[in-house]
């Protein structure tokens, strides 16, 4: 790698990341409950595939849907479905969804595993196979791989990019992947490549691991594979962001309205790659991930790996449990880009990276009130998108939803910087996302009430349509008539069978009047 | 365990509103002192009773629109406000001169139009224009600085000036023009600038006492610049253009036009460049749109100075380009990540 670019603003952070480094890994112990949402990643729904009642073992599919925009959901361990309803999930709005509870039994039976030769398997079957699998990308957006890879392969893609980048600060289950499992990530890299067929590989890491950059580059060395690098990246928020982290690399912005395979890039997160390496291998679909579990109310941060459904209650009791439960508050994601979570009874899903335990939450110190915008322009010095966050504040308070498309609200990607820099500590990425969603809800509401009046336009057209015809068939009806009887001759030359029938009716009746007189 | 759901970021957030003002009162330390120096501890009352006004006015008007006023008053920005706008007044003016600058600026500059981050124009310079306006003779009785054989009051003597305990006809004869006054009159006398800067008002480069005041201006500035509380693009900008405009007419006729370091160090600019320009409330917020901003207040202190009604030009140049603000924020957006 010769040359790396930057991009505008961004944020240096204190990392925090040494707490939970120090804990080290290590494999979170058997729930007695799991709970496992239906949807764990962004597209489609799935449906459930067991009942309750069911006894599953562990790699059983429970949820999947045909779609490949959307993943299957397996069970992480074997036991009894003990229910299926909706429970508080981890989402930033607090809200439930249908999730399936499996009751536990502890044996940890497995369902049997197929031999897969992945090097011998057509492109589209390794696709499928980790459609499959369930796997989706875990650095936290959660969309499911398998339709990333179809379409980077049906587009065709330049540069393969792994993402071992890990801005946000606390975070450190990328880091202690790379440092554990670099072959694993390397050979999942190796099937990427294989499926891609990729010009070049980067894998990127912010230069703040160096254990993770030497393990990389050490299995990358004893790996078969070409044109693949590990690029150290200055540290700086957030050079993770995929576009960021795109424009680091090559320099290339994506345009508006684009995805990153417009210009011939893909990026996967590293952690996706081993699960991946897992799904080809060995036939293990994704049923667990590392999270890192910190902040400064854990008592012992450290990593774990956790079976996805785990209750967050029982992975902050692995870590020694709060030190003050007063005073609790709970982040599902880094502190930048996560989102609060209503209590610590929700489970862990494909998406969570990080449970983050702090006593206090930061922005906004008074609730309900901040400072006024000063205009001062600190929120345009950092925005990585180089956007006027204080002139899209003023219209997002207004709720000029024009305008702030105006102002390209749409590219804002909430990385929250704008937010930590602002001297009047106003919530600025909150009323993005109120503006963005009120513009989405409007929208929707817009397209149903044009369809709704489509439609109605369309019957009234349909109704006139079919009166016209109806008229016209009757006319048509009318006028053949008229000339079935008009084809003989003239028609009064005929006489009327009525007429005729009273004519002979009235002659008898005379006749008989006749006879009697 | 369910708590109150708030949006992320969750970290420790950067210097707070109050901090920055804080940072503008540190820095304008320096220059507020060297003032003192030459026009008398009469600018200390100023600036006190403006800040004791400023915050009676802000309090009041808080309470009656039913705002929290803690918050508000303790965020000093009304502080920032009474401090440069007193350092405007000549230094021995009456208590009642304050009280309507300094409430018209809180009242109509800024709370009519929705408090701090909603006034349009920089409610300091919307104060000191009023009085400009309304009251010429008050505004325009500068005392001859020290340096330049003046004397100055002693601090009883100018409470007493200010409330009116006193006779104040013994003190009116050490009355005088300032430089811009005396080089505005005499070149529309048509009287040689080489001559005019005989008088003993004129320093080395600018008036004398009002150059070192600049200097220390300057130096408050450059404290404001190193600690990012302002950016650089409005004072460079506007520096820029008084001394590019000054440096074009003298090169032209110097008989007739003062120097470009006259200009630089003579009244307002300085303090204006770096403290009252950019006010970020008032002022443009993109980059590019700072830049013209500086400029054009620039090009008009310039404009007014030489060829308007007023020696200096620095707070009607402000409002002028406060007006301009919206249009050149409109059309100076920066490309964003992805535009073609």
């Amino acid at each position: 790698m010769d040359k790396l670019f930057s991009f505008h603003g961004g944020l240096k952070l204190d990392g925090h990341k040494a707490e939970s480094l120090a804990g080290g890994l290590r494999v979170a112990s058997l729930p007695e409950q799991l709970i496992l949402p239906l949807r764990q990643h962004i597209g489609e729904f799935n449906k459930s595939l067991v009942e309750v009642g069911n006894r599953v073992r562990k790699g059983d599919a429970i949820a999947a849907n045909p779609s490949l925009i959307c993943a299957s959901v397996h069970a992480p361990t074997s036991g009894i479905v003990s229910a299926i309803g909706d429970y508080p999930i981890a989402h930033p709005s607090g809200q439930k969804d249908t999730c399936i509870v499996i009751d536990v039994d502890g044996e940890d039976e497995a369902a049997e595993a197929d031999t897969i030769y992945p090097a011998g398997l057509p492109l589209d079957e390794l696709i499928m196979h980790i459609c499959r699998s369930g796997i989706v990308g875990l650095g936290g957006a959660a969309y499911p791989t398998s339709s990333k890879l179809s379409r980077g392969k049906w587009q065709g893609v330049d540069t393969l990019i792994l993402n071992g980048v890990e801005c946000e600060p606390y975070i450190t289950c990328d880091d202690m992947l790379m440092r554990n499992n670099a072959a694993e990530i390397i050979r999942g890299c190796g099937y990427l490549q294989q499926i891609l067929a990729p010009r070049s590989t980067l894998i990127a890491i912010e230069d703040n691991k160096p254990e993770a950059i030497a393990a990389m580059r050490e299995a990358l060395t004893t790996s078969t594979l070409d044109n693949t690098e590990v690029v150290p990246i200055p540290t700086l928020y957030p050079s993770g962001g995929e576009k960021q982290l795109i424009q680091i690399l090559t320099g290339k912005e994506v345009p508006y309205g684009q995805l990153a395979f417009d210009i011939g890039v893909l990026c996967h997160n590293v952690g996706t790659c081993a699960a991946i390496t897992h799904a080809l291998e060995t036939d293990q679909a994704l049923i667990s991930r590392l999270v890192t579990c910190t902040g400064d109310n854990i008592q012992h941060p450290g990593n774990w790996e956790v079976l996805l459904g785990t209750p967050v209650s029982h992975l902050v009791n692995e870590a020694g449990g709060y030190k003050d439960s007063e005073q609790v508050h709970l982040v599902m994601g880094g502190p930048m880009m996560g989102f609060a979570l209503s209590g610590d009874d929700v489970p862990i899903v494909k998406a969570s990276n990080c449970i983050l335990a702090m006593r206090e939450p930061v922005i906004p110190r008074r609730p309900g009130y901040h400072d006024e915008c000063i205009r001062c322009g600190k929120c345009t010095e950092v925005c990585p998108v180089q956007l006027l966050p204080q002139q899209l504040y003023w219209h997002a308070r207004a709720g000029a939803w024009e305008r702030t498309r105006e102002f390209h609200l749409f590219e804002c990607i909430e990385c929250g910087c704008c937010s930590t820099v602002c001297p009047s500590r106003i919530p600025l990425v909150q009323y993005y996302r109120t503006a963005k969603s009120e513009i989405r809800a409007a929208h929707k509401a817009q397209f149903k009430s044009d369809r709704a009046r489509a439609r109605f336009e369309s019957r009234e057209k349909r109704l006139i349509l079919k009166k016209q015809q109806d008229e016209e068939r009757r006319r048509q009806k009318r006028e053949a008539l008229k000339k079935k009887h008009a084809k003989p001759g003239d028609a009064r030359a005929l006489p009327d069978p009525v007429q005729a029938a009273l004519e002979r009716v009235r002659k008898r009746k005379k006749a008989l009047r006749e006879e009697q007189s | 365990m369910t708590r109150p759901l708030v949006s992320s970021p969750f970290v420790t957030p950067g210097n707070p509103l109050n901090r920055l003002m804080i940072q503008v009162i540190v820095a304008a330390l320096p220059g507020t002192a060297a003032h003192a120096w030459f026009f008398g501890p009469g600018v200390i009352v100023n600036i006190v009773l403006a800040i004791l006004f400023a915050l009676a006015f802000e309090g009041g008007i808080l309470k009656l629109r039913a705002k929290p006023v803690l918050p508000q008053l303790t965020d000093f920005s009304a502080v920032v406000t009474a401090w440069l706008f007193a350092l405007c007044l000549p230094a021995h003016s009456p208590w009642w001169l304050v009280v309507v600058g300094i409430g018209f600026a809180m009242v109509a500059g800024k709370h009519l139009y929705g408090g701090l981050g909603f006034n349009p124009f920089n409610p300091a310079m919307v104060g000191y224009v009023v009085l400009l306006i309304s009251f010429p003779r008050e505004m325009t009785s500068w005392y001859l600085p020290a340096a330049a054989g003046g004397e100055t009051l002693s601090l009883a003597d100018s409470i007493a000036y200010s409330f009116g305990g006193v006779d104040s006809s013994q003190w009116d004869a050490l009355s005088s023009a300032t430089p811009l006054d005396q080089i505005k009159t005499g070149v529309g006398q048509n009287i040689p600038i080489d001559e005019i800067r005989r008088s003993p008002l004129f320093g080395e480069f600018g008036g004398k006492g009002w150059e070192w005041i600049a200097f220390w201006w300057f130096a408050g500035g450059i404290y404001l610049l190193a600690t990012r509380t302002i950016r650089w693009q409005i004072p460079v900008s506007l520096l820029t253009a008084v001394l590019a405009m000054s440096m074009l007419f003298y090169l032209l006729d110097p008989e007739i036009h003062a120097s470009p370091l006259f200009h630089l160090l003579s009244g307002a600019v300085v303090i204006g460049a770096f403290f009252i320009a950019t006010d970020p409330v008032s002022a443009a917020t993109t980059d590019l749109g700072r830049i013209y901003y500086g400029l054009m207040i620039g090009a008009l202190i310039y404009v007014i100075r030489a060829w308007g009604g007023y020696p200096d030009g620095v707070a009607f140049a402000v409002l002028l380009a406060n007006m301009c603000v919206p249009l050149i924020d409109y059309y100076t957006q920066p490309r964003t990540y992805g535009e073609k």
